[in-house]
């Protein structure tokens, strides 16, 4: 495996390659002295053509954690506003020799094109409403340490599922992994034949959250409101926030998981949040041990 | 100056004869169509093997001259269209400044008598700019040599100002070419609606902003008793509309683009930005529907939507790239797909790559004694690999790039010149 471009392309094997390969970081992870010498003398490129603290942060520590040299460019707006084509900015970073460039871009199918000009290993940390394979495997990471497995798991997974690449994401590696996913939300954010992709589609939250294992929430982008997804966030929080007697009809040791950052009182209420199934915070911290066996497979492993 | 076009099979639908036989062509006319051809003192092209058939006429181009002449310049354009064996193109209007008024139509047609001889004829703007606010001067459009009215990429929006300007182009016999979208619909879209904008994460333009501006179109066409001409049909339910109105013997004729027969939304897989076209690439049922339509005379022509872009404007991510690909020099082995399937007949073949002379009233459509010598001869089963850096056209924007196709231009003749030969 040279690239993580998407979870499309992996198998079940692959994952479960990196979810176990992660457990060996945890590890390392609750030492006092949590940096390890695998990566030492690999160059990687944090490129982050979007705003995001969580994943760009979680990176840089994985990165860290595994002794790599990083570097952070954050490009505000799009290239092609300076005159520079997408070919350019790429054969310039390339100039600088990486092992990696990790690339979080709005525009789906971003980091798929920069495999074809730039030859280090392309890792996608989120492109458009594509795909966002790092955190479907940090959030399959968790539900694998809470559960044991994923087979005959019924997960509901609610909100804008059109506009999420989270979503898209989780649902192809659920669906490899013998879970069965639930979505829901309001019709404008359902896209177009989504049922395709292997998932049972309700109409209300309530429906799809029925004897669920997981409640996996997605954000609510605020700016959409004016953009006809939904009338204001009053209506929207009274039909498809997470409540604590929405999720009463869930099973009792149901998992309720956000890939944040989440709005309060919009897609989720604070006592869920905060909850005692709330996984949210334990999935930030498994996303470094995620990213962690991620460059390791990608980068370190060749070599060993 | 004799030239014979030697022992090919002639299709020529309009004539209703399909035969192997010989065409004499002298001072730019068809002099005589003979088995027995005297080829004393004659140029001799050996069509044996070749169908050879009126000359193609391609309704719908971009040419980017003037203004975008790095994409494409009429010179270039008309070496693309020769050797994608068409004798005719018609071009459209969204040049820089715009065909709307009679200065852009004269230097058009000025550079046009400057290239290879293949013949130009511009489609003038509707509205003034291309900004669907205001009348053109179609009068004087009309009078400068502009063959047809387009807002051709920007849609007229407003009902009533089509109305108008359906009526006042009446005056002066010009017919509406519909570009059918719906730009509210479209706005933010990348590619067709369906389970693959799903599945590739992108904003779907769903099939109903098109066949809904075909709808209105064709009803308006109707309700004032006026010909219209829908460009680039991609979908079924454009289809079926398109038969209704046709049906109630609305005065609508219709072409679709070789890539709606060859590709769907599923090519976009890749994130090639050669595959973002506008009407998108619809999907498989839609590609059907379009190949059914070009059978049951539903569809009248093929026109290629050839829509040059430099490199440097596909090398970008994929929403801001811009829409369109090159198509002249691909159009017929496509097509011709078609053929070795047994979906079509060589003569229908023929009359869809040759139907521009009834919808644009242009000369031409049948070779026959004392007509203009336009004639394109076609090998139907060379095989060949496609090359974009082959291609006469100044862009390079292809999805079919490494095609391996059957079917290729053996010569393009124009007024009894060869303006294209092709080196097998
Ligand atoms: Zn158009």
């Amino acid at each position: 495996m040279k690239h993580l471009l998407g979870i499309e392309n992996l198998n079940k094997d692959q994952i479960m390659n990196i979810l176990e390969t992660a457990v060996s970081f945890a590890e390392i992870n609750q030492r006092q002295i949590k940096k390890v010498p695998t990566l030492k003398g690999k160059t990687i490129i944090n490129f982050f053509a979007e705003p995001s603290t969580r994943t760009r942060t979680s990176f840089e520590v994985a990165e860290k954690r595994l002794s790599a040299d990083t570097y952070n460019i954050a490009v505000s707006g799009s290239a092609i506003q300076k005159g520079e084509t997408l070919a350019d900015t790429a054969l310039n970073l390339q100039a600088m020799g990486p092992d990696a460039m990790v690339i979080r871009h709005s525009v789906s199918g971003t980091p798929q094109l920069l495999t074809e000009i730039m030859d280090c290993s392309i890792i996608n940390a989120g492109d458009g409403f594509h795909e966002h394979p790092t955190q479907a495997l940090l959030d399959a990471y968790t539900i694998w340490q809470r559960k044991g497995g994923f087979e005959g798991l019924k997960v509901a997974l609610l909100g804008d599922i059109y506009h999420s690449r989270v979503a898209r994401s989780n649902i192809y590696l659920l669906n490899k992994m013998g879970a069965h996913v639930s979505i829901s939300g309001p019709g404008t954010m359902l896209p177009k034949e989504v049922e395709k992709m292997g998932v049972t589609v309700e109409k209300l939250p309530k429906y799809a959250v029925q004897d669920a294992d997981i409640v996996m929430m997605l954000r609510v982008q605020n700016e959409r409101a004016s953009n006809l997804l939904y009338p204001d966030v009053r209506e929207y929080s009274r039909y498809f926030m997470l409540t604590p007697e929405l999720l009463k009809l869930a099973k009792k040791d149901a998992l309720v998981m956000h890939p944040g950052p989440a709005n309060r009182g919009v897609e989720i209420d604070d006592v869920v949040m905060d909850g005692e199934q709330s996984v949210i915070l334990e999935q930030v911290s498994n996303g470094v041990n995620v990213r962690m066996a991620v460059l390791y497979l990608l980068l370190g492993g060749a070599d060993k | 100056m004799k030239l014979v076009i030697k022992n090919g099979t002639v299709v020529n639908p309009l004539v209703g004869k399909t035969e192997k036989t010989s065409i004499v062509i002298e001072n730019g006319k068809v002099t005589e169509i003979t088995a027995k051809p005297d080829t004393k003192d004659a140029e001799v092209f050996n069509a044996e093997g070749m169908f050879v058939a009126p000359g193609f006429i391609d309704i719908h181009v971009h040419f980017r001259d003037p203004g975008f002449e790095y994409k494409e310049d009429i010179f270039s354009g008309l070496e693309a269209a020769a050797a994608g064996g068409f004798t005719s193109v018609c071009t459209m209007p969204n040049t820089k400044p715009a065909a709307d008024n009679v200065e852009t139509i004269r230097y058009m047609y000025e550079r046009a008598a400057k290239g290879n001889g293949v013949k130009l004829y511009p489609i003038a703007a509707a509205t003034k700019g291309l900004k669907g606010e205001s009348l053109a001067p179609i009068g004087e459009l009309a009078e400068g040599g502009a063959i047809a009215i387009s807002d051709d990429g920007r849609p007229i929006q407003n009902t009533d100002l089509l109305k108008r300007v359906m009526e006042y182009a009446s005056t002066f016999d010009m017919m509406y070419v519909s570009h059918s979208e719906d730009l509210y619909l479209s706005e933010t879209a990348q590619m067709n609606e369906g389970y693959y904008s799903t599945v590739y994460g992108m904003t779907g333009n769903p099939v109903v902003g098109e066949a809904s501006q075909i709808a209105r179109d064709c009803m308006m066409a109707e309700y004032l008793k006026l010909p219209i001409h829908i460009a680039h049909v991609s979908a079924a339910l454009s289809v079926d509309i398109i038969k209704f109105f046709k049906e109630r013997g609305a005065k609508i004729t219709a072409e679709t683009a070789p890539h709606y027969i060859t590709l769907t939304d599923e090519a976009l897989g890749g994130f090639d930005t050669n595959t973002k076209i506008n009407p998108p690439l619809r999907s498989e049922a839609d590609r059907l529907a379009v190949i059914k339509a070009l059978k049951d005379g539903i569809i009248d022509a093929i026109a290629t939507d050839h829509a040059p872009h430099h490199q440097r404007e596909k090398e970008v991510e994929f929403n801001n790239a811009p829409s369109g690909i090159v198509g002249l020099e691909t159009a017929l082995p496509l097509v011709l797909k078609l053929y070795h399937d047994k979906e079509l007949p060589i003569e229908r073949i023929v009359e869809l790559f040759t139907a521009g002379y009834k919808i644009m009233g242009i000369d031409g459509g049948k070779i026959e004694v004392g007509a203009p010598a336009d004639i394109t001869v076609f090998d139907p089963d060379y095989q060949w690999t496609v090359d974009k850096n082959m291609f006469k056209s100044k862009s390079r924007n292809t999805p079919f790039h490494g095609f391996h196709v059957k079917g290729a231009v053996s010569a393009t003749i124009v007024d009894g010149k060869i303006v294209y030969s092709r080196d097998f």
